[in-house]
């Protein structure tokens, strides 16, 4: 029983970074249609400044977190209008080529500033450790992660529900066309939500660099999971990547808990099925 | 003046310009002017004949598909498997490659055909990684992580031994890829490959017409990776080992990005991505490994920006730009 | 006047003679990773040479220089690795290859160093069976038996009894799960269970949580040295199994001088079996340390794929000197059989003339905190090791 516990919790806070990541990839791709694949760029470019900031300019762990989600959303305005905005009409090959292109140039990049070798995170005294949550102990940063997880995502979550943004975005990744003729500037609307998912990726890439180690070859590495999260979640929703990520995350460490054997096979096997399942995804649109 | 039939037009494609033998004679060429690169003319030509394979799929049916390499090392492996307990007889072993890659080509097909988008391009990914992980774990069979060893090939049509210099090899590919070549260009010009355009192009209309699309895509999906397979095969046999890396993610990746840049949708762009891309990384890798990836990346970042149809479409543009002969 | 000019002739031909007429080059193939995944590893491999290069080029006899051919096989890529072998034989014409990061890039070239009649010098892959594919392979790097035996042997005789492995599952990693069962049961310690981690995993907390719930004394471990051992050492900390009581030893790998730092102090004890710490105070290693610093940054330090670049040119430089630049393929295999070096890095070392395998001292170390930065603490030398495999597989 007790074992079962930890791997549920710690498997958690796994799927909870993937989720906070992949669901600005759920958003942009459902909303703009554009298959970014560089997505895993920005939050291993949240990664690498919040890391930096901490170690090299003695910043704190919260200040270092907003800083690297702030100038990442910016840097993604900046991309979206400049590059990305001429390849919205362009078939999905492009895009992902363009976007994989991106993706090598910034690996590049990183590698020659950084070098090749993983970002040692120090994460702050009162984070590490282990925390007694009554029942039994849990490592304090994985329960802090999880708990940061759950806020943002329901901060999102009424974000997009109640919100008057957040009903002018589901409009137009419901249909585009129709938002726009009630007079909804959908590109200011991809631009914004662009920034959001973003600024969200980079937070993930930050927090949780100390499960997914920052080192250059981050967004390759870890693309092939984000993708996983919001094909089978399906593009454009917000609760779709969240029970992808649920899925996929426990379900893979509980397997290699369970049947170590098959470890490596699990999560493929569960996205082939989920996905003949449901060609668009859990909540996707047909 | 008659209006050409669409037949007339076909036959009329079908038939070879002088142009068109200009491959084959640098291949030729090459094998008397630098016998120092004869190894890496043979891997040329397999990733030409690769590339050709994902062509059919990618750049005729429309098929966006990022797994391309679980066809390859099937045939790669089935090759291997072949040499070290049946026999090291290169002619059957290349046969033996193709077969077993066609059958995965044809079962995976049947399933996931009849996604589309990003479903599709994850289904064919965890399609190759799982491919991947039961080949890590196959050991006793596969050789694992270390690879297959011992895969001896017996002399081509018992004569011609695989000699250190790769002169067996490269005329082995040379002759193999030649006719692929014979066979992809026949299939693009007739009926069916037209009716692959049709696909990628406007699938309700192909549907319309009566065409029966999963049938050919189905089709076209398995002889593509019955050439992929004869592509893994060869590289086996040339090598006379298997790596794991047959099978990754890379590969695929790779072959994809040597195909846009050849220009997709037109044969020789496979022959002109595979050997630009290979030759660029041979010179350059050296000169900078580390930055080799950056410039690709700006590589295929300007092509999708500016040459949208690879070097092939470039070329095409140059020409229209030329003064025409009267 | 006539007299002076034939002096001075023949004093102009005898000052030309000595040098054996010609001037030598040895032409050497270095097959590294520059790219890829694994750079960083083949990064500090290069380190080791251009070391030694900079700090004995001048050593090379009068009238011989050394050219070195650097080829980046970009990963683990057979292919591609034969064929960069391929070219460097046939087109290069060098007369010796080296380097070589991963094991199935080594399987790939043997054959062609074989056939071509070309010294291979293995400076890093580590998979036991290596050496027995060419006679003209020798190996100056380490084996995974040779850590991972004696280790098994340390702890059953230090009231370790019951072992749960957690392994990398690849080459190297199954090498070290059998030999440190071999090494264990013949002790009579107990293997109660084993796990093989995929190699591309992020998250070792399940392989860990099975191992911890079999309640062993100590967890043994091999995986990639870098960020798989720093993921490892935090699901160690995370699962709480130092609390439950619960070792974890394993080869060096998991605790490489250049990755401890980021690990924190959930390393501190420890224990490993390694052939080379950056912290050993032998006279050869504080030099050789200092001059690393020097070459590339006070803040660098040297790992052991460095010192296998590092030795492996010292073997290279000793075939070249003692044939005075004339390489023969069959002498210089003659010559690095039974090689010696007593002023390497890690200590004493000699080439096996049976197997031509690396034989050198395994320590037994433990993290330890000293001057308040994490160290691989020598505490036992286990002299001369021959790789176990062998010596249990002698026919």
């Amino acid at each position: 029983m007790e074992a079962i516990v930890s791997i549920l919790f710690l498997g958690l806070a796994y799927a909870m970074i993937l989720y906070l990541i992949s669901v600005g990839l759920s958003v942009t791709m459902g909303l703009m249609g554009f298959v970014n694949l560089a997505h895993g760029v920005f939050a291993m470019a949240g990664g690498y400044i919040t890391v930096t900031l901490m170690s090299r300019y003695g910043v704190s762990f919260g200040v270092a977190l907003l800083a690297a989600c702030v100038a990442v959303a910016l840097l993604s305005v900046v991309l979206e209008r400049c590059l990305y905005a001429r390849l919205y009409g362009a078939g999905e090959l492009e895009q992902v080529l363009f976007t994989i292109g991106l993706v090598f140039m910034a690996v590049a990049v990183v590698r020659k500033i950084w070098g090749p070798l993983p970002q040692p995170i120090a994460v702050p005294a009162l984070l590490s450790g282990q925390i007694n949550l009554g029942f039994r102990s849990f490592p304090t940063y994985r329960t802090f992660l999880i708990a940061v997880s759950l806020v943002l995502t329901l901060v999102l979550w009424l974000g997009i529900e109640r919100t008057n943004f957040g009903a002018r975005l589901r409009a137009a990744v419901d249909n585009r066309r129709m938002a726009e003729s009630l007079g909804i500037n959908t590109g200011q609307l991809f631009t914004v939500s662009f920034a959001l998912g973003s600024g969200l990726a980079a937070l993930g890439g930050g927090l949780g660099a100390d499960i997914l180690a920052i080192d250059p070859g981050y967004a390759m590495e870890y693309l092939v999971y984000f993708l996983m999260v919001v094909a089978v979640g399906g593009l454009g929703s917000i609760r779709g990547p969240f029970v992808a990520a649920l899925l996929l995350g426990i379900g893979d460490t509980a397997c290699k808990y369970l049947v170590p054997q098959l470890g490596a096979f699990f999560i493929y096997l569960a996205m082939i099925g989920l996905l003949l399942w449901r060609p668009a995804g859990l909540f996707g649109r047909a | 003046m008659a209006v050409d039939s669409p037949v007339a037009q076909l036959i009329r494609a079908d038939r070879l310009r002088p142009i068109e033998l200009l491959p084959w004679v640098v291949a030729v060429a090459a094998y008397f002017l630098a016998s120092g690169y004869l190894p890496l003319g043979s891997q040329i030509m397999i990733m030409i004949l690769f590339a050709l394979s994902l062509d059919l799929v990618l750049g005729y049916a429309g098929i966006v598909t990022l797994g391309q390499a679980a066809f390859f090392g099937v045939g790669a492996y089935a090759a291997g498997i072949y040499a070290v307990h049946v026999s090291g007889e290169p002619l059957s072993g290349l046969l033996v490659g193709a077969a077993a890659a066609a059958i995965v080509g044809a079962v995976s097909g049947a399933i996931i055909l009849r996604t589309s988008g990003l479903t599709l391009l994850m289904l064919t990914l965890a399609i190759t990684s799982l491919l991947e992980a039961a080949a890590n774990d196959a050991t006793p069979l596969t050789g694992g992580n270390d690879g297959l060893q011992g895969v001896a090939i017996n002399p081509l049509l018992g004569l011609f031994d695989f000699d250190l210099y790769g002169r067996t090899a490269y005329l082995y590919c040379l002759v193999v890829l030649f006719i692929a070549w014979l066979f992809v260009r026949r299939l693009v010009h007739a009926p069916f490959g037209q009716s692959l355009v049709g696909i990628r192009e406007n699938v309700v209309r192909m549907h319309a017409i009566g065409t029966p699309v999963r049938r050919r895509l189905l089709t076209a999906y398995t002889v593509s990776a019955a050439l992929a397979g004869i592509a893994g095969a060869l590289l086996t046999q040339t090598t006379q080992f298997v790596g794991l890396t047959v099978l990754s993610f890379e590969r695929s990746g790779e072959i994809v990005i040597m195909l846009v840049l050849g220009g997709t949708g037109r044969i020789y762009g496979a022959f002109l991505g595979a050997a630009v891309y290979m030759i660029a990384q041979d010179q350059l890798a050296e000169a900078d490994p580390v930055f080799w990836d950056f410039w690709i990346g700006l590589l295929l970042v300007l092509i999708v920006l500016f040459a949208r149809g690879g070097i092939l479409g470039l070329t095409d543009r140059l020409l229209l730009m030329m003064p025409r002969r009267r | 006047m006539k007299l002076a000019r034939l002096a001075a002739a023949i004093i102009a031909i005898t000052a030309l003679a000595p040098a054996g007429a010609v001037a030598q080059t040895v032409k050497l193939g270095v097959i590294d990773s520059y790219s890829g995944p694994m750079a960083g590893v083949g990064e500090q491999m290069d380190r080791g040479i251009r070391l030694y290069m900079q700090e004995h080029g001048k050593d090379l006899p009068p009238g011989v220089t050394l050219e070195i051919i650097r080829r980046d096989d970009t990963g683990p890529n057979p292919a591609v690795a034969k064929r960069l072998a391929q070219e460097l034989i046939t087109r290069d014409h060098v007369q010796l290859l080296a380097g070589v990061i991963f094991t199935p890039n080594a399987l790939a070239i043997a054959p062609l160093a074989t056939e071509a009649k070309v010294p291979f010098i293995i400076m890093n892959a580590g998979t036991s069976m290596i050496t027995t594919k060419s006679p003209y392979i020798a190996r100056v790097s380490f084996t995974l038996w040779q850590s991972s035996y004696p280790l098994a042997e340390w702890a059953a005789k230090h009231g370790i009894k019951k072992v749960y492995s957690v392994v990398s599952d690849y080459g190297p990693g199954i090498d070290a799960e059998q030999a440190f069962t071999k090494g264990f049961t013949a002790n009579g310690g107990q293997m109660i269970g084993a796990v093989r981690v995929p190699l591309e995993n992020p998250d070792f907390v399940p392989f860990l949580q099975r191992a911890k719930d079999a309640r062993p004394d100590a967890v043994f471990s091999f995986v990639p040295a870098g960020k798989q051992a720093t993921a490892l050492m935090k699901a160690f900390g995370d699962l709480g199994l130092r609390a439950a009581g619960i070792r974890l030893i394993g080869t060096g790998d998991i605790t490489t001088d250049e990755e401890l730092q980021n690990m924190g102090d959930v390393a501190l004890g420890v224990t490993t079996m390694f052939h080379y710490s950056a912290a050993g105070n032998r006279p050869a290693n504080v030099a050789f340390v200092k001059a690393y610093k020097a070459m590339f940054g006070q803040n660098q330090v040297p790992s052991f794929e460095v010192v296998g670049g590092y030795d492996g040119m010292a073997a290279i430089f000793h075939v070249i000197r003692a044939q005075h630049g004339k390489i023969d393929p069959d002498r210089t295999m003659a010559l690095l059989k039974g090689w010696k070096d007593d002023a390497s890095p890690r200590g004493p070392i000699y080439i096996d003339p049976e197997t031509r395998d690396i034989v050198q001292n395994e320590y037994l170390r433990r993290v330890e905190k000293v001057n308040g930065q994490l160290e691989n603490v020598e505490l036992e030398t286990i002299p001369m090791v021959k790789d176990p495999w062998k010596v249990l597989n002698k026919q």
